[in-house]
């Protein structure tokens, strides 16, 4: 055990958790602002895979991954226009439509996959980018400042999330039509408007999640984000519908995973414990749920389609 | 009734959205029973025309595979689409494929759906298939069946049990690895401590500690088949702990071979060669050559035996093989002790020390 706690250890083990977190960071940040304005979307998954697929092609066939990113941008809006048209417009049950949504994702990226690339075609990701003179301080620069742009973006993103809900009238009317919408709609705001704003860009960075990920291992494969979305949405929960709380659940998760995964390469942990160890994220986070959902109340609309002729 | 004509149609679409995610979801399962299903393997099957018109036109041999992992994952569902399709250039049959069935049910649904569908042989690719094969196969008692990798075919008479002798090619990457690596530190990624994963790994250490019993070889099973980035990191885990060699196994390996490939770090592969996942890093694959089984299987079934056996591949009946990349320099004196260790598999003269 004492192989883990000597100081290159800890410093991979933190940055290792960094980078496992940002997907969840994301993906669970757009799905914040799209609950706190009221909007339920289950299928968070399939948009990732669906995000990495495009990031994925469009680098292989451009070579740049720039354009990969811009790709699961459009990609992002055009599956939050088919959700918003399938939960606003035609008012359906939100849980099942997101579910459809994952489906689709997993279905149809997976057609993909098969039909225009076949064979694992390794990418050239995004690659690491040190921050000047940060990434020098020792350590410290080797956990925070020596990563690839969507871990510096992911955690940017935070304050702003933060800011834009809480300082903001955009952020105002999201908390208002995801508390009350009636009462907001009186006042001038329109739901549905509002909503399709957050819809939008909830799944564009789910998208950006996916496309984070497979610019990271530098491939695509069948159901790449192995149950990422989910625990993205979990994380939400985990952070009581706040951006500085969905980071620390992101964080960790991804500390744990981290953990566990260099406790089993130093050996340090084999066998059945090291399978039982592996459950250890996933029963941190329901445990933590079940704590977090006793003491705050989800957004009041939450699920909840607005009807204005109802 | 404006709004329940919408919540209607909105129920329309969901459904529709959730019918098109089926179709994709297992785009082969899907039309695998179907009359086109077979079409692709078909077409490249060569055409065993009669010399003279039979009196009765010979069916062709209908194969259904169900995988849990696309069918060209470079790993265990392409070892055996790659087998049977090798198998198809000698013999008359009529493959489908449904692949990326990891969910079991679903698995259960598309062997079901083949014997239903009158394929002569159903092959349930993956332990994990097991259960249900168990019942279903109760269902359809002039169906053969095939499930791999295990050694029990349930005492059925129409269940053949096919395995893997892994170790061998891990043994022998091993001793490569041995003497590839510096500092006598390698690294290895599996999925779960369990079927052909654990008979690969465990060859693999005990070829490397064989070759040098200094060298330190770390495992770790990652609990995941899928888990890509996990597997990243864990490969990057390894290197940054001073592994200067890898491998691993299973189809989330793609994630470590990325690490491989980006440190260059030699990788040892295995199921399928993996040298298109980094031509300059990957040193040996080690390929499975199901075509043993297949041919084995497909012969008894000519003559009556549905199943009630079991099958193995291993080196010395050439269902496993190791393919060198010949694009990465490996010293000829390692490569000469890889190829003395497989004749050494091959006659019996070295035994990899069985798995706990």
């Amino acid at each position: 055990m004492g192989d883990f706690f000597t100081v290159s250890v800890l410093v991979a083990t933190l940055a290792s958790g960094i980078r496992l977190a940002t997907p969840f960071l994301l993906a669970g940040l757009g799905e914040t602002i799209g609950q706190r304005s009221g909007v339920l979307n289950l299928g968070v998954e399939g948009v990732m895979l669906l995000g990495a697929f495009s990031a994925y092609y469009i680098t292989l066939e451009t070579g740049s991954a720039v354009y990969g990113i811009l790709g699961a941008i459009v990609v992002g809006l055009l599956i939050g226009l088919a959700y918003a048209f399938i939960t606003l417009i035609m008012q359906a049950q939100q849980g099942i439509s997101g579910i459809g949504i994952y489906l689709f994702g997993l279905g149809f990226t997976d057609l993909l996959f098969q039909k225009n690339v076949g064979t694992p075609k390794p990418i050239r990701g995004l690659g690491e980018v040190n921050i000047p003179l940060l990434s020098d301080i020792p350590k410290v620069g080797e956990i925070f400042f020596q990563h690839s742009l969507p871990v510096y973006f992911a955690f940017a993103l935070v304050p702003l999330v933060w800011f834009m809900i809480n300082k903001t009238t955009f952020g105002l009317n999201i908390r208002a039509v995801g508390e009350t919408p009636e009462a907001a709609d009186t006042l001038g705001v329109s739901v549905n408007r509002t909503r399709l704003a957050t819809i939008l860009i909830g799944s564009t960075m789910a998208s950006l999640a996916g496309a984070a990920l497979a610019l990271e291992v530098g491939i695509f494969q069948q159901n790449l984000t192995s149950g990422q979305g989910f625990i993205a949405i979990a994380l939400v929960y985990f952070g009581a519908w706040r951006s500085y709380g969905v980071m620390l659940g992101a964080l960790l998760f991804g500390i744990v995973q981290a953990t566990v995964l260099q406790l089993k390469t130093l050996g340090i942990v084999e066998g059945a414990n090291s399978s039982l160890l592996a459950m250890a994220p996933a029963v941190l986070t329901i445990v933590v749920l079940a704590i977090v959902s006793r003491r705050v109340a989800a957004p009041g609309a939450l699920t909840r389609p607005f009807d204005r002729a109802a | 009734m404006k709004a329940t004509s919408t919540k209607v149609v909105a129920s329309a679409v969901t459904a529709l959205a959730l019918v098109a995610a089926s179709c994709g979801a297992s785009d082969d399962a899907a039309d695998a029973p179907a009359e086109d299903a077979p079409a692709e393997v078909a077409a490249e099957a060569p055409a065993d025309e009669p010399a003279e018109p039979a009196e009765e036109v010979a069916e062709p041999i209908k194969i259904g595979i169900v995988a849990p992992s696309a069918e060209n994952d470079l790993a265990w569902t392409q070892s055996m689409v790659d087998s049977v399709n090798r198998v198809a250039e000698g013999r008359d049959v009529e493959v489908a494929v449904s692949g990326g069935l990891f969910v079991v049910q679903d698995a259960a649904a598309a062997i079901r759906g083949y014997a239903e569908d009158g394929f002569d042989l159903v092959i349930a690719h993956g332990t994990q298939f097991g259960a249900p094969l168990q019942e279903i196969a109760d269902d359809f008692p002039e169906v053969s069946f095939a499930l791999g990798t295990s050694t029990d075919f349930f005492g059925k008479d129409n269940i053949y049990a096919y395995s893997v002798e892994a170790g061998e090619g891990g043994y022998v990457n091993g001793v490569m690895a041995a003497q590839l690596t510096q500092s006598n530190v390698i690294g290895v990624v599996g999925p779960v401590p369990a079927g052909d994963a654990k008979l690969y790994i465990d060859g693999f250490v005990a070829g490397a500690e064989a070759q040098n019993p200094d060298v330190e070889v770390n495992v770790n099973y990652i609990d995941s088949f899928g888990d890509v980035l996990l597997a990243s990191e864990a490969a990057k885990a390894f290197v940054e702990s001073g592994a200067d060699v890898l491998t691993g196994t299973a189809q989330m390996v793609v994630g470590a071979t990325g690490i491989a490939a980006e440190e260059g770090v030699p990788w040892f592969g295995t199921q399928s060669n993996q040298t298109d996942l980094g031509t300059d890093i990957v040193v040996a694959s080690q390929v499975y050559h199901w075509e043993v089984v297949l041919n084995t299987i497909l012969d008894q079934i000519a003559g009556g035996k549905l199943g009630g056996e079991a099958v193995v591949i291993s080196l010395s009946n050439a269902g496993l093989e190791m393919e060198f990349n010949d694009s990465y320099a490996l010293d000829a004196g390692i490569k000469a002790s890889g190829v003395a260790t497989i004749a050494g598999l091959s006659d019996g003269s070295i035994t990899v020390p069985s798995s706990e």
